[in-house]
């Protein structure tokens, strides 16, 4: 069951992605960083961790999940330390992501050429 | 340049009317069903990718789907390095661009493409050059929801 709620929405942001990209004058970059900040205004009333527990992955492979772990983890920190916790976790959830891409992304650009 | 007849224009321009005519809308349901399939797969494969981790290296959900993104950001960047996932893209367009695979996809092409400027202001200048719209606009929005959150509720 979880499999198809991944599926179905997982897709469904991607289709919206899509219809706005198509359809207005918008490109890939102003999309994903829309996305991101409704990632973050979903889970900043706790809905994006609800949508979570119902499709899984599917909720936390979509640019949505950026905006969502951004803001999760600076109110983790803040609930501890106050209004600087929003600082000091803002990146405690997507290190991990930003890092590898960070290392990947540096070692394929010194040994890959570009093929065009 | 050669000048068109005054027929041939006109054919010219119908043909084109009837070209804008019938192929956006199709193209338009074409790509929105593929990025609706293929995103559903990207989350499918995110799904499983987390049960076999967790399975595997028995550890909890939460770190497993931090596994299973690593995971998809080192395939994305790889197949970015060796060329073949810009065709992906170009096939599926959102379908891999709004999963984390685009934000992976935007830095290695950019990182591959600025290289040859050198390692500071070609490779290090411009390796965020797509991806840091969206990391800037998900911390200021971050940071503000957050704000927000902290004085309404209390935390």
């Amino acid at each position: 069951m979880i499999y198809i709620n991944s599926f179905l929405f997982a897709g469904a942001i991607c289709l919206l992605g899509q219809l706005i990209l198509d359809n207005t004058k918008l490109t890939a970059g102003h999309i994903t960083s829309i996305f991101v900040v409704v990632g973050a205004f979903l889970d900043t009333f706790s809905i994006y961790d609800q949508i979570i527990n119902y499709v899984g992955a599917g909720a936390l492979v979509p640019i949505t999940s950026f905006g969502h772990s951004l803001i999760h983890g600076a109110l983790d920190k803040a609930s501890d330390m106050g209004i600087m916790g929003l600082l000091m976790g803002m990146f405690d959830l997507t290190a991990s992501g930003i890092t590898a891409a960070i290392v990947f992304t540096f070692f394929f650009s010194l040994f890959f050429r570009p093929k065009n | 340049m050669k000048i068109l007849g005054m027929g041939e224009f006109m054919e010219k321009k119908k043909y084109q009317e009837i070209v804008s005519q019938h192929k956006p809308t199709e193209t338009r349901a074409q790509n929105a069903f593929i990025a609706f399939v293929t995103g559903g797969i990207v989350g499918v494969i995110g799904q499983l990718l987390t049960e076999f981790y967790v399975s595997f290296f028995d550890i909890a959900t939460k770190d497993a789907t931090t596994f299973m993104l690593v995971t998809l950001i080192f395939l994305a960047s790889l197949f970015t390095a060796l060329g073949f996932f810009d065709k992906w893209v170009t096939f599926c367009k959102c379908g891999l661009i709004i999963p984390i695979t685009g934000f992976a996809h935007s830095m290695t092409s950019a990182g591959i493409e600025y290289r040859k400027e050198g390692p500071i202001f070609g490779l290090g200048s411009n390796i965020f050059k797509l991806a840091g719209s969206v990391i800037l606009y998900g911390v200021v929005s971050a940071w503000f929801f957050g704000l927000l959150r902290l004085i309404i509720m209390g935390g």
